[in-house]
């Protein structure tokens, strides 16, 4: 099966952690323009970069508060935010595993392969083996550089429609043809009869639900619920077709480039954020999951000052999310910033790019994969874990957009090679023995 | 070989601690974290036991047999000394990050003391070493076999899913006593936690001889059990004060004069573990330095 470019290059724009934003406050922002938080239709498709945006709303806050309080609360937004993208991090590894560890297509090699890595892994030869899953990273790699470098210039020259429409077909493929797939992999691998026109039924609705939720409207809850399920679809596609070595090797060499494009001056990821700040636009949701819970209620509605003043806490609000405001609605934005002052404790979630969500899946479901043990699959899962919290702290101090993938794929990495290697000959002999450390 | 001692197993060894998580751990975000970060260090502490055994093994005899178990035996004891030693570094971690902690814990929430934090890590030490000795025979127990097929012993699973429980409620009760012996520079608590770790891993050595090993370690799970609530600062009176109506109001009165060590230097003492998860009344909770 040859995937299309499109859901290739939609992923590697995924890989991002960054700092939700909040309404700017025009007044306290002196350093720099924070991108409004309005999604339009036309800029839905942002190029994200690894990264954790600079926290706007957290400087505005510090200029607002005395000193004394300045750390704690640049820090404050911490642990909660930790956990936010703890959920959704472990749902996906979560829907990942059981996967591939009930519905064993996922796991059967088959001879096709995607076109990104042509080489094909002999098992005979370890030498020919490892350069072959090189020359495969090499090529892979090469694609998504020249995807955003594509994309970076399509930005750069307002080529929103061409964007759009791009992600508007990565997501249909997503949403439609891999969910049929998946779907089909369970009946058959639980043996449960299905007809045509039920099925038909069953994928439209979830595909058409997906499809508005993540472009346009919907509730936060289901719009996360439809980032986690279409980056485990995109991982386990990834699990299945990406040969053993290539796998680990585009693993590793995806962190170093994820290290590189947001962090370098001219790093693509980063020219794209930056892009995307000076323009005040905000990111797609359809590439970024969004832990924020930001807005008000009555924020939409400007006859109703009243409103304005509801402390939002988070969870179960049904709002209007943010890749759906349209770009017309400046106005409303500026209503939006206004209400924004008299709340200053909102929540400002953290964004993590789905690039991000699909890598440690496919290095957790690969651990699952390879082998049967648990042990090592669990080892790998609080690596990632602690990756992440690590990179959080890190966005904490330093504020500015960070890579998500290099800590926690490095942690993994380590721990999935030394768990498989060194800790599983020792837990087995003594489970054997029955002896307890 | 069925569901059932799938279930069985799953919810002797991992009962007490789900609740434990859910009950006193999962509502508060930094106590999610402190015990993952727990997880990880006893991980880290397996791995380089686990390292140094595997170099054991490489460089020995691979055909005799009593050394290959002789090397084994020495790869537990070096391992339980490790996972004290990472103990200690994770205390330490935490002492010295308790300000920071202070900061990121949510404005509604209280900053974690010491005394909370001993307990989340002993969890997290006590459910990840849980899951490692036990996941990957819950899953084994999944599947068809016959268990002692070659003359072992018929009753492993349950063991090791007892064996499990008390080794999970012991590392917790281990970091409870561990932290405090630590706090007020008590080496010879720190040396009994290790010895007793010791002991109880020797005692896992004379498995499948069950009587030698389950008693004594649940003996000695309930002793350390008792040790550690006394030692978080319980006593009689506050159990007895559990069960009348009267300490219900002075329960959940005391229950937040737990005040962070960054504000005052002597901590109140919790009336007993268990207050710590008590849920307080709305408007309850109210910081009360007496």
């Amino acid at each position: 099966m040859n995937t299309s470019d499109s859901e290739e290059d939609s992923y590697n724009e995924r890989s991002a952690l960054v700092q939700s934003e909040s309404p700017t406050i025009p007044s306290y922002n002196q350093d720099h323009d924070m991108s409004l938080p309005q999604e339009t239709d036309s800029k839905r498709r942002r190029p994200v970069s690894s990264g954790l945006d600079e926290p706007g709303p957290v400087e505005r806050e510090r200029a607002s508060t005395p000193d004394g309080e300045e750390e704690e609360l640049t820090l404050k937004y911490g642990a909660k935010h930790v956990i936010m993208l703890f959920i959704p991090v472990t749902l996906c590894m979560v829907v990942v595993v059981a996967t591939i560890k009930s519905v064993s297509f996922y796991t059967e090699k088959s001879s096709q392969r995607l076109i990104y890595t042509p080489f094909e892994e002999d098992p005979n030869s370890v030498g020919q083996r490892l350069l072959n899953s090189f020359l495969n990273t090499i090529v892979m790699i090469s694609v998504i550089v020249v995807m955003t470098i594509i994309l970076v210039v399509l930005y750069k020259y307002r080529c929103y429609k061409f964007i759009h429409g791009w992600l508007i077909l990565s997501s249909l493929m997503l949403l439609f043809w891999f969910s049929f797939m998946y779907l089909g992999e369970v009946f058959k691998t639980y043996n449960v009869a299905m007809d045509y026109p039920t099925l038909v039924m069953i994928i439209w609705n979830f595909g058409v639900v997906g499809m508005i939720c993540i472009h346009w409207k919907g509730p936060l809850r289901l719009q996360q619920a439809y980032l986690i399920v279409i980056s485990a679809l995109m991982a386990l596609i990834f699990i299945k077709y990406l040969p053993e070595w290539s796998a680990w090797v585009i693993l590793g060499a995806i962190s170093i480039y994820d290290l590189i494009a947001v962090l370098c001056p001219k790093g693509p990821l980063r020219m794209l954020v930056e892009t995307a700040q000076e323009r005040n636009e905000p990111i797609f949701p359809a590439l970024i999951y969004s832990s924020a819970m930001v807005w008000m209620v009555g924020m939409a509605d400007s006859s109703n000052p009243g409103s304005a003043d509801e402390r939002q806490r988070n969870e179960g609000r049904a709002r209007a999310q943010e890749g759906v405001e349209s770009e017309d609605d400046a106005a409303q934005g500026g209503r939006r910033r206004y209400s924004a002052e008299e709340d200053l404790e909102e929540d400002r979630g953290v964004k993590l790019g789905l690039g991000d969500f699909i890598f440690y899946s496919v290095l957790v479901g690969k651990a699952a994969a390879t082998g049967g043990d648990w042990n090592t699959t669990l080892a790998c899962f609080v690596a990632i874990l602690i990756g992440l919290c690590l990179t959080l702290l890190l966005l904490a101090i330093f504020k500015k957009a960070l890579p998500a993938l290099p800590i926690s794929i490095t942690f993994g990495l380590v721990f999935y090679f030394s768990t498989d290697n060194l800790v599983r000959p020792f837990m087995d002999s003594l489970a054997a023995h029955q002896y307890y450390i | 070989m069925t569901l059932a001692v799938f279930f069985g197993c799953a919810f002797i060894a991992f009962g007490p601690s789900f609740a434990l998580f859910v009950f006193t751990i999962a509502k508060d975000p930094l106590r999610v974290i402190i015990l993952i970060a727990g997880a990880f260090f006893w991980l880290l502490s397996l791995l380089l036991s686990s390292l140094v055994w595997f170099i054991a093994i490489k460089a020995s005899n691979s055909q005799d047999l009593t050394l290959q178990r002789g090397l084994l035996i020495f790869g537990v004891f070096f391992s339980v000394l490790l996972q004290e030693v990472f103990r200690f570094a994770y205390y330490r971690l935490l002492r010295k990050a308790t300000e920071g902690l202070a900061a990121i814990s949510d404005d509604d929430g209280s900053a974690i003391s010491v005394r909370q934090m001993a307990y989340v890590a002993g969890l997290g030490f006590g459910i990840m070493s849980g899951a490692f000795s036990m996941i990957n025979i819950l899953s084994d127990s999944l599947g068809p076999g016959t268990v002692g097929i070659f003359g072992d012993s018929q009753y492993y699973f349950i063991t090791a899913a007892l064996m499990t429980l008390a080794l999970t409620l012991l590392h917790t009760f281990w970091g409870v006593v561990f932290f405090e012996g630590c706090e007020k520079s008590r080496w010879w608590v720190i040396a009994a936690v290790v010895s007793l770790h010791l002991l109880v891993a020797g005692l896992s050595l004379l498995n499948p001889l069950y009587e030698g090993s389950l008693p004594p370690v649940y003996v000695i799970t309930l002793a350390t059990g008792v040790w550690a609530f006394f030692s978080s600062g319980g006593s009689l009176h506050s159990l007895s004060a559990l069960c009348t109506l009267c300490g219900f109001e002075s329960r959940a009165s005391r229950t937040m004069t737990e005040v962070p060590l960054s504000k005052t230097p002597n901590p109140q003492p919790l009336p007993g573990r268990r207050s710590m998860w008590l849920p307080t009344a709305p408007g309850v909770c109210s910081r009360q330095e007496s």
